[in-house]
């Protein structure tokens, strides 16, 4: 079994259809298959090899408009995207309100594996408050799970990818089990200048959690680890995890890796899953609805083949949604199903953005040193101010964690750039002398916070606009909560205080947080519209994902999330797959389904 | 974007009302650059990651010959050849610019709407100062229009949209400069080999920066 065509998929018979291939459905085919279920898996995107396709090492120059970013390749030329973007042609969405601040964007990436091989790689467990916020402070909803019932999977899903990170026992920051993490890289300059500096502000700095192997997986240990009694499994793995370099510390993760080094679908979740020959693969394959059997349980999908526009039905025992948080809710829009309480599309979330920067005498003019790294952060701030946030001391409701990174990243258009600021503008052998002396000497700091749910953000169909496969789009509605906009003024302020113990310059005055808080979606952490909860009557799924009114319909990504804490998503709709996989798998051998 | 002479005129007059010569470069036999083709497409969604890209190949260069020439100068004016390292125009600066300014993409055509009126200004302000044109003048009397219109906040308020321009084409040339291996190595970016162990910033460095 392998990537087969529409027509030959017609002819097979499945237990379980997987619609996406991204983060949810690679780790629910990956579970599924490692454990002898026979899976099809749906991608709307096109196949994408990244042993082949990967550019490592290229530089800027090598690329048109030195790799700046444009409409067609939104995070510059060698990003990993293929047809994806906040636009994608022939693939519209629409907004309720004209209003900007009322808009929401959504990103999509149509290939295989889809944003996971983009993706920044950050990978931070949810805390035991962020499963039960409502409780806690009594705004948005809890989850029907707590952190002791996700804990396990985040062990399984960080042996199985490879994160680097450290146990620092901090509030609402879990600690991995013993072994799980790999060592985090050292720290750059800027890293530790801006520990020693925040920590006069009791601001914490500790190594980032990222899906970067900085050392080899130990092809030994884990997978007996993480398939006990399964050796058919262990071998699978064991023999793929040989493959997987350790980072070489060089090209950018946003690239995609073309030696294995860092997490995203296509490299870590399929290879051992098609090696079990259990997963067959159709791409292009553009699912449009959920089909019902004669008693109500799902029957299979209906797809669009984005090359031929041929429509295509499959069946299977069980029909899993994987296709990101929005499109499975769109798929479930237009299938009718699930919904009879009326709340697929409703409180969907993004993370609250908001950016900083400034530039750091004391880093100028050092002398070179090779500080690529990991690419991504070796360290952050993680939320530091749950108590004063309890007592209400700080006028916004959640947290938000701080990305920032610095230091000698390798030169693209913004480098030399728009120093008039620091030096009033030169040219010449002193312009020359000034980019000299100011490159690698900026900070920037993005704080990432948690939004609460709310009843203005939801998505339906709109009643007039359809794709270019004919299949109704969404329509959005969103609005920012004071508890968000409150928080990005704070991140300002944070930032802003952080430059200034430095001896640094802010590259202007912190903003409000109407100005500084980044559009709904830019984020690109969209979560919700089919929450998870114990009720049927108030909620899609279960805490397996499993739908109220199809036993036989899942959805393992990001839609069931019942609050979208600070902490970025990705590892937890991976726990949540691994563990909704394995509830599916319980129930298939009790033929419960 | 076509960029018509009429629309550089009206520009220019916006920008500078006293300028002379005008007229000499309307009548001008040779178009400045040529039009972007209607309809010109980009690189698409799904370019090919791992071919080799060079200006030119995704979309047609634009800038005609005396364009070019005072782009060179320019660019040499901004990012000379020093000590360390050679002048932009020896390592392909020119052909980005013309790459950059070709492009049919909002924030490429919106620069164009930018350089080529602004290379015209540079011109038509050294015809009017010195007589000649821009390539023409000596460095001294080009040292004497960029001290004008180097720093936004200092240039005088006729001259502002000339500063817009000299800044943008000064980060435009930058980028195109620092992006390429002399360019790298003249600011001392190291990075972008594979190695065994990543080992952090020197020791001694962190000593004395108070790190350690």
């Amino acid at each position: 079994m392998s990537f087969i065509s529409a027509a030959e998929a017609d002819k097979n018979t499945y237990d379980v259809i997987v619609v996406g291939s991204g983060a949810a459905g690679g780790q629910t085919a990956y579970t599924l298959t490692m454990d002898g279920a026979r899976v099809l898996m749906l991608e709307a995107g096109r196949h994408y090899q990244p042993a082949t396709e990967t550019p490592m090492l290229q530089t800027n120059a090598e690329a048109p408009l030195r790799g700046s970013g444009t409409p067609e390749k939104p995070f510059g030329f060698w990003d990993a995207t293929i047809d994806g973007g906040w636009d994608v042609p022939g693939e519209p969405y629409t907004s309720a309100s004209d209003d900007p601040a009322r808009k929401f964007v959504w990103w999509r990436a149509r290939m295989l594996g889809g944003r996971t091989n983009h993706w920044g790689r950050i990978s931070l467990r949810n805390g035991p408050y962020d499963f039960k916020p409502h409780t806690r402070d009594g705004l948005g909803f809890d989850w029907p799970m707590g952190y002791e019932d996700l804990a396990p999977y985040y062990d399984k899903v960080e042996m199985l990818i490879g994160v680097y990170g450290s146990n620092e026992g901090l509030e609402n920051t879990p600690n991995s089990s013993p072994g799980v993490l790999l060592p985090p890289p050292k720290p750059r300059v800027s890293d530790l200048m801006v520990r020693k500096h925040a920590a006069k502000l009791r601001i914490p700095v500790i190594a980032g959690h990222r899906a970067v192997l900085t050392r080899r997986l130990d092809d030994k240990l884990l997978p007996k680890l993480l398939h006990p009694g399964n050796a058919r499994a262990q071998a699978i793995l064991a023999a793929d995890m040989k493959k997987r370099a350790a980072c070489f510390w060089a090209t950018p993760c946003g690239r995609g890796c073309s030696i294995r080094a860092n997490y995203q679908s296509t490299t870590v979740h399929l290879p051992p899953a098609l090696d079990t020959g259990n997963l067959d693969i159709v791409t292009d394959a553009m699912v449009r609805t959920v089909t019902k059997r004669k008693d109500g349980a799902a029957e299979g999908v209906i797809y669009i083949d984005r090359k031929t526009g041929a429509e295509h039905r499959v069946k299977a025992r069980v029909v899993v949604l994987a296709a990101s948080a929005l499109e499975s809710v769109r798929i479930l829009l237009n299938s009718g199903v699930a919904n009879g309480n009326g709340k697929v599309g409703k409180y969907i979330m993004d993370t609250v953005g908001a950016n900083f920067g400034g530039q750091v005498p004391a880093l100028e003019s050092l002398p070179p040193h090779n500080e690529d790294g990991a690419d991504g952060g070796h360290m952050y701030v993680p939320w530091w101010l749950y108590k004063e946030q309890l007592a209400g001391a700080l006028g916004f409701a959640r947290g938000y964690h701080i990305e920032f990174g610095g230091g000698r990243t390798m030169p693209g258009m913004g480098t030399g750039a728009g120093l008039e600021w620091l030096n009033g503008g030169s040219y010449g052998k002193k312009f020359k002398e000034d980019v000299r002396r100011y490159y690698g000497s900026f900070v920037g700091f993005a704080g990432r916070g948690e939004m609460i749910p709310n009843d203005d953000c939801y998505a339906e169909l709109d009643p007039n606009v359809k794709d270019r496969f004919g299949i109704p789009v969404l329509r959005f509605h969103w609005k920012w909560s004071e508890h968000e906009i409150g928080q990005a003024a704070h991140m300002q302020k944070t930032a802003a205080e952080i430059i200034d113990a430095m001896g640094g310059r802010m590259s202007g005055p912190p903003q409000s947080g109407e100005k500084a808080i980044k559009q709904g979606g830019i984020i690109i952490h969209e979560v919700g519209g089919a929450m998870m909860g114990n009720d049927p009557a108030k909620s899609v799924t279960n805490s397996f994902g499993q739908t109220w009114e199809m036993k036989n319909l899942f959805i393992t990504d990001g839609a069931t999330l019942c609050s979208n804490a600070d902490k970025n998503p990705t590892l937890t709709i991976m726990a949540l797959a691994w563990r909704s996989a394995e509830h599916m798998l319980g129930l298939m051998k009790r033929k419960e389904l | 974007m076509s960029l018509d002479r009429r629309t550089t005129i009206k520009w220019m007059f916006a920008a500078a009302a006293t300028v002379p010569s005008l007229q000499a470069l309307a009548d001008a036999p040779q178009p400045q650059a040529r039009a972007v083709p209607a309809g010109q497409a980009g690189y698409g969604t799904d370019p090919d990651l791992v071919k080799e890209w060079r200006p030119g190949g995704p979309w047609p260069l634009t800038l005609g010959a005396a364009a070019r020439l005072t782009t060179t100068v320019l660019c040499d004016l901004i990012i000379p050849a020093d000590d360390v390292s050679p002048a932009a125009s020896s390592v392909g600066v020119v052909d980005f610019i013309d790459e950059w300014i070709s492009a049919p993409y909002p924030q490429q055509r919106a620069d164009r709407e930018i350089i080529l009126p602004g290379l015209l200004w540079l011109d038509s302000e050294a015809q009017g100062r010195f007589g000649q044109s821009f390539a023409g003048i000596t460095d001294a009397q080009r040292a004497a229009i960029a001290d004008a219109i180097c720093s936004p906040a200092k240039a005088a308020s006729e001259l502002a949209a000339g500063a817009k321009f000299f800044a943008r084409f000064r980060d435009l040339t930058a980028g195109g400069f620092y992006t390429t291996p002399v360019g790298m190595k003249d600011i001392g970016y190291v990075g972008n080999v594979p190695l065994e162990r990543f080992d952090g910033p020197p020791p001694e460095l962190l000593r004395k920066l108070g790190l350690a």
